[in-house]
């Protein structure tokens, strides 16, 4: 199993710069997951990547806990640094009647496309986002196919069953 | 005996003979596919017009980059519906007359793809003339498929082929396959103006010739 007490040194740098940063800090498997409260990831990704090394965005990706659970859904951010090499990864849970995250855009250019790429699958909607619009799925798509209560042969008439 | 005799005492070089029997047999002898690979159904496409399976015994190994120069469209593996209206349009580009395989399973049908995203069967798309089953064909399959066009060509007419200019399948559009870069997610369409485009534009744009077979 990695050591993670170096990575897990970065969440608590965090948590003492401000306390309303970290709501939880999950290490399992060898990997050091953040949670983030919704208001503050682009405090929190701004200080890890100016401060703290984490200049690499390796993925932004969605997950839908299904629909009965609230928060619904989780959007994941995976840091990577290119001087120390450590791998951070930031959670961020969002309701599913209010699914707003503020952009990081600004700070990472590849976020562009990760968050559109989440936008389309899973309908999270990313604030301030110079072009919202989807990157996988045909643009005049009904729904967001990977959400779990998407049917599998997507809605009426695409479907064509 | 009769008008035979005479024409070749007469003009010794000329050969009489039925157009539809010669000009059949020359579109089926240089049968020219597109250039065209979908998914894993291509690798065995390939593997056809390899040294092995040599389909240029049928006239058939010239495979066109250019769809203005084939002859047949061998939809090779699964269409998803973003790649829909490609297709179309290289099927609308390759020039009359023009035939259409459908190769595997998931051309075919759909296949194992039955989601969202796959076309359920290329000829909601394009009229096929041939379907191969298998997942994937055999290059053997793929060889009997181009011979089995072969005697369907020799079968058809040339009054039923007629290269033409046709609006209704430039402009043809299948839902749910715009091309990405139209319009954003945030002006999306109103379900009413997408039933509308359902109303106007037909899901399947038949050829010439196959309008010309149905009525």
């Amino acid at each position: 199993m990695a050591d993670t007490a170096a990575l897990i040194q970065f969440a608590e740098k965090l948590r003492t710069a401000n306390a309303g940063w970290v709501t939880e800090i999950i290490d399992a498997l060898g990997e050091v997951s953040v949670v983030v409260p919704r208001e503050s990831i682009v405090d929190v990704c701004s200080t890890l990547k100016d401060e703290h090394g984490f200049d690499l965005l390796a993925d932004i990706c969605g997950a839908d806990r299904g629909p009965e659970e609230e928060p619904r859904f989780v959007v994941n951010y995976h840091l990577f640094s290119t001087t120390h090499y450590g791998r951070l990864r930031l959670k961020v849970r969002v309701s599913e009647d209010d699914p707003k995250i503020h952009t990081v855009s600004h700070l990472w250019r590849t976020a562009d496309w990760h968050e559109r790429e989440t936008y389309d699958l899973f309908g999270v909607i990313f604030e301030n986002h110079p072009d919202l619009r989807r990157i996988l799925l045909p643009s005049d798509f009904d729904g967001h196919a990977l959400r779990k209560d998407y049917p599998l042969r997507g809605y009426e008439p695409y479907s064509m069953n | 005996m009769g008008l035979e005799n005479t024409l070749f005492e007469s003009l010794p070089e000329v050969l009489t003979v039925k157009l539809d029997a010669v000009v059949n047999w020359a579109r089926k002898s240089s049968l020219w596919p597109a250039t065209f690979g979908l998914a894993c159904c291509a690798i065995e496409m390939m593997n056809t017009v390899s040294s092995r399976n040599d389909l240029s015994r049928f006239g058939a190994e010239t495979f066109r980059a250019s769809p203005r120069q084939a002859d047949v469209m061998i939809v090779s593996g699964r269409v998803s519906r973003k790649m829909a209206p490609v297709l179309r349009r290289i099927y609308d580009q390759m020039p009359e007359p023009k035939w259409v395989i459908s190769m595997g399973a998931c051309a075919t049908s759909g296949g194992v793809f039955d989601n969202y995203a796959i076309v359920q069967g290329v000829d909601k798309i394009v009229p096929v003339d041939i379907y191969v089953p298998g997942c994937p064909p055999r290059p053997e399959m793929l060889v009997h498929a181009i011979t089995m066009l072969q005697d369907k060509i020799m079968n058809e007419s040339t009054r039923d082929r007629r290269d033409t200019f046709e609006p209704e399948s430039r402009e043809s559009i299948v839902p749910g396959t715009l091309p990405v870069t139209e319009g954003t997610a945030l002006e999306k369409e109103t379900e009413a103006e997408v039933a509308q485009k359902q109303v106007s534009r037909p899901y399947t744009i038949p050829a010439r010739h196959e309008r010309r077979r149905t009525h």
